[in-house]
């Protein structure tokens, strides 16, 4: 299981400033942190950047790669900023993933920039119309994006299938949907094909205490689907693999010994499964 | 091979609720989809309150303003015309003159209606605030006291101002209307708050945001439909009460019920429309899953009773 250390994202107020004024310490700070914790790469999330894009993506890349053995995973809507950072991109930690291509052919291009720098790729199954129904949808995009991944000269080996989780406070349904695709998409190339997820925006918009259970668990049943990497919190992904055994004998049906526990990973599963509907105050009922 | 008749049977049942103290109407307390008898029990018809307001209706279109033109200046001669000439199950009290931007009626003054209504009719009561979610907590605590233990449906509580709402509910013997804005997940939360601060569950009546036909009717079914399913096949206790459909204050101020003949010919006469347009919206929501309506036009509510009547 690669962890992909999603906490340098432009969207938190301490990143965006550090970005903004090309302070180093807290990037590396941060970077270093998700490091220990047992990311094995970092992803540098810069937004759209529309403006100088190219400058701040090689600051991310170099300051990142400068206390962290580590690739990095390039995270932008903007193609010559993928592309600036694959140029200094060192090599010697592993191989850079670009955060992403999808089934819209305004993405396209950066199959080209992975095709030219032999960089993996995350391919999200969207295409232009909108968000998949289903894991039938989901399953329908990854084949055309693989296909048009081939056509680029990219290896499948280097595509990472990403079905796109949404929030479980308002899109409960799809919960099951990415874990079947997750499924799904692992059976359309032998040898199978890798997959990520943006785990936390499985708990987007729902309370503070409880994100993290709700990133745990699903990332639970996300493992046992057969999921290869996502990105997420590795402080939180490590506690869910100490818990991992706890999680599954409660899932088989075992008793164990803290019911309180006990209660909270099948009520969170309930949610995951569909069987009750989710409330903010589910875990109190 | 003789036909065999597909039937679902449910887990869930939802909440049966009686209101009124002289009169009484009940509403819920099926197991079933909504008009599906083959199923399961479906022992009570909706309900249809007639909406009247505190304050003349200035703010209706004609059409539905010309049904009480006579009655409308003052609420309790309002109410009697709908309980002894249209044959009103329940009357619905909008305290609309009570919010700020329109005549600002105090919370006294708004008590007082209340009393002189209350005293004019022997068939439930529903009052409402002015959705003005500050005032509404003044408004509806003053209101329920004055309807103290006349078992009157009292709303709406929203997120904002739950707390004083429903324990002035829950401190007079009222009902409560908890409404959030068109989110299954939003209004099953809210049931949850509410009924953790002691409110009973089964006097608990779900208002998920109704819209009109045109506007987000879909939504609102679907929402509806969501919340039905999950009361019977998942048998969720949080889901269980009966839906509030509150249609007319919706349907009375799209163009579709207002625009003149002249400035739109092809669609036909603005009144029959008007009230086709509250029949349609009533009769999918009541379909999608409510059991109480709130109406306005006497001649939607007629033609949704015969809907009704059809369909048992």
């Amino acid at each position: 299981m690669l962890i992909i250390g999603e906490k340098l994202s432009i969207i938190a107020k301490r990143v965006r400033e550090a970005m903004l004024k090309k302070d180093k310490g807290p990037i590396q700070e941060i970077a270093t942190r998700q490091w220990k914790e047992g990311s094995g790469m970092i992803d540098a999330n810069i937004g759209p950047a529309e403006d100088g894009g190219e400058d701040l993506m090689q600051w991310m890349v170099t300051t990142i790669q400068e206390v962290v053995p580590l690739p990095v995973c390039l995270d932008t809507t903007n193609f010559s900023a993928v592309e600036a950072g694959l140029k200094v991109h060192n090599n010697q930690w592993g191989r850079p993933l670009i955060n992403s291509t999808s089934n819209d052919p305004e993405r396209f291009p950066m199959m080209e920039i992975a095709a030219k720098y032999n960089a993996q790729i995350i391919g999200l199954t969207v295409g232009k119309g909108g968000l998949p129904a289903d894991a039938e949808e989901r399953a329908g995009i990854a084949a055309e994006i693989m296909g048009r991944a081939m056509e680029y000269g990219i290896p499948l080996e280097d595509l990472y299938l990403d079905p796109l989780v949404l929030q479980v406070a308002t899109s409960q349904d799809h919960a099951l949907h990415v874990v079947k695709a997750i499924k799904m998409f692992q059976e359309m190339n032998d040898p199978a094909m890798k997959t990520v997820v943006g785990l936390s925006n499985i708990s987007n918009g729902c309370p503070k205490t409880l994100r993290p259970i709700l990133n745990k668990y699903y990332f639970v049943m996300l493992m046992d689907a057969g999921l290869s990497s996502a990105i997420a919190d590795a402080h939180e992904m490590a506690e869910a693999m100490q818990e991992k055994k706890t999680i599954d004998d409660v899932l088989s049906g075992k008793s164990i010994d803290d019911a309180a526990k006990m209660t909270e990973i099948k009520k969170t599963m309930d949610i995951f499964m569909n069987k009750t509907l989710y409330a903010h105050s589910y875990l109190e009922m | 091979m003789a036909f065999v008749e597909p039937k679902e049977s449910f887990a869930g049942k939802v909440y049966q609720i009686t209101i009124g103290s002289d009169k009484t109407a009940v509403f819920g307390g099926e197991n079933a989809l909504p008009f599906l008898t083959v199923d399961g029990n479906y022992p009570n018809k909706p309900v249809i309150a007639f909406e009247i307001q505190d304050v003349p209706p200035t703010d209706w279109p004609d059409t539905v303003r010309k049904a009480y033109e006579n009655v409308s200046g003052d609420p309790v001669t309002w109410a009697k015309y709908c309980q002894n000439e249209l044959n009103a199950q329940a009357i619905a009290l909008r305290l609309v003159g009570t919010h700020p931007d329109r005549e600002n009626r105090t919370a006294e003054d708004a008590a007082k209606t209340v009393k002189d209504v209350l005293a004019a009719i022997n068939v439930p009561l529903i009052i409402l605030g002015s959705n003005n979610v500050e005032k509404d907590s003044v408004v509806l605590v003053a209101a329920a006291e004055a309807a103290k233990d006349k078992n009157c449906v009292i709303g709406k509580a929203q997120e904002a101002n739950y707390k004083t709402i429903a324990a002035a509910a829950m401190a007079n013997n009222h009902k409560l209307i908890a409404m959030s804005e068109l989110d299954i997940n939003l209004s099953k939360q809210l049931n949850i708050l509410i009924t953790q601060m002691g409110f009973d569950k089964e006097r608990l009546i779900t208002d998920p945001m109704c819209s009109a036909l045109g506007y987000g009717l879909e939504y609102t079914y679907s929402v509806m439909e969501r919340i039905r399913l999950a009361a019977l096949t998942q048998n969720d206790a949080t889901m269980q009460p009966p839906i509030l459909a509150d249609v007319g204050m919706y349907v009375w101020k799209v163009k579709e019920t207002q625009a003149a003949e002249a400035d739109v010919p092809n669609w036909g006469n603005v009144e029959q429309r008007g009230i086709t347009w509250e029949t349609v919206t009533a009769g999918s929501l009541m379909v999608s899953g409510a059991e109480l309506l709130i109406m306005r036009h006497p001649e939607a509510v007629k033609a949704i009773q015969k809907f009704i009547d059809e369909l048992n």
